[in-house]
């Protein structure tokens, strides 16, 4: 198990696969706070005006229950959503964050019990200080209660299934006219520089519009210089597009383009 | 070599996603326990996407499947790799009567400690009031005890009516929660190596040895038993117990003679410390009944004798909970025994 260089947690199985855990830091994990102090107080106020209603029998017993539920929900809303959740509170889901065991196992009940009832030593002495100083110091961003109970909060992004068709379907390649200029292409690139065109592609609509033609300007120009298309090919084809073009010699096998694997192309030239 | 990116997912997609059924199912019923061929098949989906996750880092930078896959990795890793036990449906009975027990005994050190500091505390507080008597207004945790305790007991004697009328529940729930609290913070300070908890272990013992000492020397030893001994011989003992798990997190932080990884040493405590903190819960409500309905009630409404004769009989029973509770491995193994050097005293008699 390594620490990587931006707050991942990065675990080697016994196969010898890598995965990374990306770890949350001291202001997201507070941020997801805030949202579940909230909700405990949501909840508190609920529970008394619900539990008010005792107070027809007895205002005494109303105002007893009062006290008690507030102080279980305040205990038990981290224990209780934390693990039916599976290391999620309300605060933590709509962050994006997750608690886990630090070797990447299972999370166990112990750990979550543990880890929220030594909230009291991390939220000294106000606000979560030491629990923030604590995750800011430690390699794995953990405050004492995660050291105690030995896990982490990581964070989790909501994930797509991939699917390759969003990005090159119904759209006619060009390039692959020229099948030796193609395999010289496949040939000549690497993996990253792959990876980095396939990238900017899925992530161009996020872009600034100016950044958009720059980034794609200078990806372009990096794949113009392996190797030379004719400029009959080339002409009146964007950046982007070529770069698309690009991607689609690189990440498909002659045999798909070839109709193999593919979906059919239109024939419209681009 | 840069891998077809559209065959590869084409191919090992349907994979991954029953993969993804596999891990889900387990997840929305962590109980259940999967027949051997289904465990197989998780076990050959996992390793698949373990070789696909190979592959994507090795051959290709595309950072949404990889990421795609690693979170699939990382759920199955977990299915996969875990030795621990599956979290068992609770049995609140076998956990009290056996577990809770069992696991104060085996931490017994730590809480031999607690009593000692707690003890320490106890006789500096003492000593501090009986040397100094000026010292009572630095020492006194609560306002109303700050007052002579003759006149004290005179005005709770002479009380013509009752002071927690239609205040007993909720003094009773505010006792409790205010008692779990502190016994929590105890618990948690563990985490300054133990010197937090040992601390208020200390200052709680000088606090109740300095009231004690207070009530001793101005006469008042009988009202003092009787007023603090129906609810202190369980409230105490759950303030040494939280203070017992407390030491036991400091002795884990600072390791000692264990030479293991801190998170192993943590880990083999886990269970314990939740069962600790679950008695002293258990504990601190009951003690919060107890002096709200009954330890306020004093001589002539309820005799000494008999708050004394409570307190008597609830620490007996206490002890005994704790040292021969959660045995009955013990009994069978004696009962063994017997039958081994025995062998007829198991036999049933012969009829005539």
């Amino acid at each position: 198990m390594n620490h990587g260089a931006t707050s991942t947690l990065e675990i080697t199985t016994p196969e010898g696969v890598v995965f990374a855990l990306p770890l949350a830091g001291p202001v997201t994990r507070f941020l997801a706070f805030l949202v579940d102090w909230g909700c405990v107080m949501v909840l508190a106020n609920l529970i008394s005006l619900v539990v008010g209603l005792f107070g027809i029998v007895s205002r005494d017993l109303a105002m007893a229950l009062t006290i008690a539920a507030y102080f279980i929900v305040s205990i038990g809303y981290g224990i209780v959503t934390e693990w039916y959740w599976r290391g999620q509170t309300i605060g933590k889901r709509v962050l994006n964050l997750r608690v886990m065991d630090a070797r990447g196992m299972r999370l166990q009940f112990n750990q979550v019990v543990i880890r929220n009832l030594l909230r009291f030593v991390d939220g000294l002495p106000a606000w979560y200080f030491v629990g923030g100083v604590a995750c800011l110091v430690n390699r794995q961003a953990q405050r004492l209660g995660d050291i105690a109970a030995n896990t982490i909060v990581v964070r989790q992004p909501k994930l797509q299934a991939p699917d390759l068709n969003q990005l090159m379907a119904d759209k006619y390649n060009s390039f692959n006219d020229h099948p030796h200029l193609a395999a010289r292409l496949r040939q000549g690139s690497t993996p990253q520089e792959a990876g980095v065109a396939l990238s900017a592609l899925l992530r161009r609509n996020d872009m600034d519009p100016q950044a958009r033609v720059e980034l794609f300007e200078t990806i372009a120009g990096h794949f113009k210089s392996k190797v030379a298309f004719p400029p009959e090919v080339t002409e009146g084809l964007s950046d982007e597009r070529y770069v698309r073009n690009v991607v689609d010699v690189l990440f498909r096998s002659p045999t798909a383009q070839s109709g193999g694997h593919g979906p059919p192309y239109k024939s419209t030239r681009q | 070599m840069i891998i077809d990116l559209e065959q590869f997912i084409t191919e090992e997609k349907p994979h991954w996603q029953a993969l993804e059924k596999v891990l889900d199912r387990l997840a929305n019923d962590p109980q259940q326990i999967l027949p051997v061929a289904e465990v197989r098949r998780l076990h050959y989906l996992y390793q698949r996407a373990s070789a696909d996750l190979a592959r994507i880092r090795t051959f290709c930078a595309e950072e949404n499947i990889r990421r795609y896959l690693e979170s699939l990795v990382a759920r199955g890793f977990a299915e996969i790799h875990e030795t621990r036990a599956k979290p068992r449906r609770l049995r609140p009975l076998h956990w009290f009567f056996g577990s809770l027990p069992r696991a104060f005994r085996r931490h017994f050190k730590a809480f031999a400690l607690a009593c000692l500091l707690f003890g320490i505390g106890g006789v500096f507080g003492g000593a501090a009031i009986w040397l100094d008597p000026e010292a009572k207004p630095v020492l006194m945790p609560f306002a109303h005890l700050k007052g002579d305790p003759s006149e004290r007991v005179a005005m709770e004697e002479n009380a013509g009516k009752d002071r927690l009328e239609e205040q007993k529940s909720t003094f009773s729930s505010h006792l409790m929660t205010h008692n779990t609290k502190v016994s929590l913070f105890v618990m948690a300070l563990g985490m300054t190596w133990g010197l937090g908890t040992a601390l208020l272990l200390f200052t709680n013992g000088i606090m109740l040895g300095a009231v004690a000492m207070d009530y001793i020397l101005a006469g008042e030893t009988t009202f003092l038993l009787g007023w603090l001994m129906p609810h202190g011989v369980i409230e105490i003992p759950a303030i040494l117990v939280a203070g017992q798990a407390g030491l036991m997190i400091g002795g884990a932080l600072l390791g000692g003679r264990n030479a293991e990884p801190l998170r192993f040493r943590f880990r083999d405590i886990a269970a314990d410390l939740i069962t600790l903190i679950g008695a002293v819960a258990i504990m601190l409500v009951w003690a919060g009944i107890i002096e709200a309905f009954l330890s306020q009630y004093h001589a002539p409404v309820l005799p000494y004798s008999l708050k004394i004769g409570f307190g008597v009989v609830e620490l007996t029973l206490l002890i005994v909970f704790l040292t021969y509770g959660g045995r009955g491995q013990t009994v069978a193994t004696l009962t063994n025994w017997r039958l081994a050097l025995w062998p007829k005293a198991g036999r049933p008699r012969k009829a005539g």
